[in-house]
């Protein structure tokens, strides 16, 4: 059965990258940053389109952001997704106000499958597709991952790690959950989020890299969906956490072992 | 008013030590708006549970059916949030785990309110409530305000202490309805035994890294030794070396033991994020600009396979005298 997947693609600050605070305290230094796709993001836009390898269909990319989030929709459209939608928006956004947003875009799209990332490295809050699937009434399965492991030989196949029924009605997911995995079946549509240990992405290819400028990617002003953009998550002030400080080297294990021992008493 | 209403954890019948922290998080909560601590406790058979939870000094909720046995977050929903609203809470939260993190931002949904994950603490004053939470792995420290007359949250249990037992408490059994046709149904859950004491609440861990080469014995060795749990990176864990839900991180689990060991582990920040809190850490790495050092309270440049066999001895000699 083909599938209609949806996947979200959210641009953030590169994980290598050294964040400062504005002396103020009202943002981020953004000089010298560099931006890219949400790193759980790519492994849902992998799954997506592995599912569309083994069953058919589409994989939509979407993003909610500014002009500049387009980087982060065609990096999607490169890895081979089919076209893209971006959500244009200039104010500030919070996990109520994306999924309100999202839910607006699903109305319209009507996915079987919806796949985001479990967090956004940047705010790291975890919440939109538990409050998307919420809204919709849709079941979850967050924190999607697979019994096989990275280095496995249905990962060197590039299998999917979520599995359709037979039916064509639920997929079955495996949730990396504290003390082991979980597996549950959730009725499409369903709303999954991505962990680490789904998939390993792939690279765009140069061809892939090409093809991605024709692809379609339509542009809807978020004001015309009619959700409510007002945030709820008002952030008023960010500052820097206490340094730790540290440094001091032991000569031996002997030291060290003394150390433990008659400095820190930890036994 | 501003009651707040806690959801703790269980699995088969044991509580979870993380919901005493969230429990405490919720006492400062109401010390502030002057409202009441309520519990919230699901699952089958579950009354142990819901007893222990009450001597804590709180009104203890107990839903306890069949229907609830394995937690799926559209069972556990419905059930919080009828809770929520016969209450008044106006403050709803959990402990940061995957359970909590799961559920809160859903029952959020549906009661219309805003949700601050992984909170370190409270700020604003009175019974204006801010939010505390980390943000970039931890590099950014952000004070957030959620503008909905109901909030939500999750609490890292590190930052927290245990709540005091306390006389007053009592047990409620929570209405339970029918919530109809589910789009979401449990198969099975597999559970990864471990004799080691739980990663986010052992008081000595000790991790391993890429530098290990996936060969944990030494270092497994050495947690046996210290009655320790046993941590790791994600490249570790990615590799399929250890189970998933040792890796500690911005994306895994936070850990502030007594003592934290990492050996051949680089110090990338996102790693960081899950051990800065550690009361004193120990980092073994063969490269002296290792970033680990930087932060490290004794810094060992060695080889792990040479240091962590050594150190077990100088150990089992130390006991033994
Ligand atoms: C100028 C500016 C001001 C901001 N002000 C605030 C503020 O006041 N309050 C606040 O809470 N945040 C603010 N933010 C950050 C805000 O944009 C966060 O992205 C938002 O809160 C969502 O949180 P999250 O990404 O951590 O969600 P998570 O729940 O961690 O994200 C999970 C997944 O949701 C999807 N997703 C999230 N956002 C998007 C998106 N934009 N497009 C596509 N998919 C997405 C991704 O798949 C992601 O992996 C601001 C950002 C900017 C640039
Ligand atoms: C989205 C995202 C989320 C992430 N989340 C996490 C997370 O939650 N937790 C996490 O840990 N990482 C996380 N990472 C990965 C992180 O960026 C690093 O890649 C990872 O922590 C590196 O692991 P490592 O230190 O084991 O390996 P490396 O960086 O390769 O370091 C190995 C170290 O071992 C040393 N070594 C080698 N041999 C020996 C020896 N014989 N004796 C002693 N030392 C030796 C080397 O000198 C080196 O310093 C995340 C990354 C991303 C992009």
């Amino acid at each position: 059965m083909p599938l209609k997947i949806l996947v979200t693609a959210k641009r953030v600050e590169d994980p290598e990258s050294k964040i400062k605070v504005k002396p103020d305290g009202t943002g981020i230094v953004t000089d010298g940053v560099n931006y890219k796709m949400n790193p759980f993001d790519e492994i849902a836009v992998e799954e997506g389109l592995r599912l569309k390898e083994k069953h058919g269909g589409e994989v939509i990319v979407a993003s909610i952001g500014t002009d500049r989030s387009m980087t982060e929709i065609r990096a999607a459209l490169a890895m081979g997704a089919d076209r893209g939608i971006l959500v244009k928006h200039d104010g500030p956004l919070d996990p109520v106000v994306v999924s309100a947003i999202l839910d607006k875009v699903l109305e319209k799209e009507k996915p079987d499958v919806v796949l985001l990332g479990k967090q956004s490295i940047d705010d790291d809050q975890n919440q939109v597709g538990q409050y998307l699937a919420e809204r919709r009434g849709l079941g979850q399965a967050t924190f999607a991952s697979k019994v096989e492991s990275l280095e496995s030989e249905a990962e060197q196949k590039k299998q999917p790690g979520i599995v359709l029924s037979a039916d064509g009605k639920s997929v079955r997911v495996v949730r990396e959950v504290d003390g082991g995995l979980v597996t549950v079946d959730v009725n499409l549509p369903a709303v999954v989020t991505c962990d680490l240990r789904l998939n390993k992405p792939r690279f765009a290819s140069l061809p892939g890299i090409m093809k991605a400028k024709k692809k379609p990617v339509e542009e809807i002003a978020a004001a015309t969906l009619g959700a409510d953009l007002a945030p709820k998550v008002v952030v008023k002030k960010l500052s820097e956490p206490p340094k730790r400080q540290g440094g001091f080297k032991v000569a031996d294990v002997a030291e060290l072992y003394a150390k433990l021992k008659g400095e820190a008493k930890v036994f | 008013m501003g009651n707040v209403l806690i959801v703790a954890e269980q699995s088969g019948g044991h509580l979870k030590k993380a919901s005493l922290h969230a429990i405490a998080a919720g006492q400062a909560i109401a010390a502030r708006t002057g409202g009441k601590v309520h519990v919230a406790v699901l699952g089958k058979g579950i009354g142990a549970v819901a007893t222990e939870l009450a001597s804590f000094g709180v009104t203890v909720h107990a839903a306890d059916a069949a229907g609830l046995e394995h937690y799926l977050a559209e069972t556990f929903t419905p059930v919080v949030v009828e809770l929520a609203k016969g209450l008044g809470a106006t403050f709803v939260g959990a402990a940061a785990t995957a359970f909590g993190k799961d559920l809160v931002p859903r029952v959020a949904a549906r009661l219309g309110a805003a949700t601050a994950t992984e909170v370190l603490g409270f700020g604003g004053s009175g019974a204006a409530v801010t939010f505390l939470r980390p943000m970039w792995a931890g590099n950014v420290l952000a004070e957030v305000d959620l503008a909905t007359p109901v909030k939500a949250f999750t609490i890292r249990p590190t930052e927290f202490p245990v709540a005091p037992k306390g006389a007053g408490g009592e047990v409620k059994a929570a209405a339970v309805a029918d919530p109809g046709p589910l789009p979401t149904r449990f198969v099975e859950f597999k559970e990864v035994k471990s004799a080691r004491p739980e990663l986010t609440e052992a008081r000595i861990v000790v991790s391993g890294g890429r530098g290990t080469k996936g060969d944990f014995k030494e270092l497994e060795g050495l947690a046996d030794d210290l009655g320790a749990a046993v941590g790791a990176t994600r490249a570790a864990v990615d590799a399929g070396w250890v189970q998933n839900d040792l890796q500690v991180g911005q994306t895994g689990k936070v850990v502030a033991p007594e003592l934290y060991v990492a050996a051949g582990i680089s110090g990338a920040i996102q790693h960081l994020a899950g051990m800065k809190g550690s009361k004193v850490i120990v980092a073994i790495n063969k490269d002296p600009e290792a970033p680990i050092f930087q932060l490290a309270d004794y810094g060992l440049v060695a080889d792990l396979f040479k240091a962590v066999p050594e150190l077990r001895e100088k150990i089992r000699a130390g006991k033994g005298s």
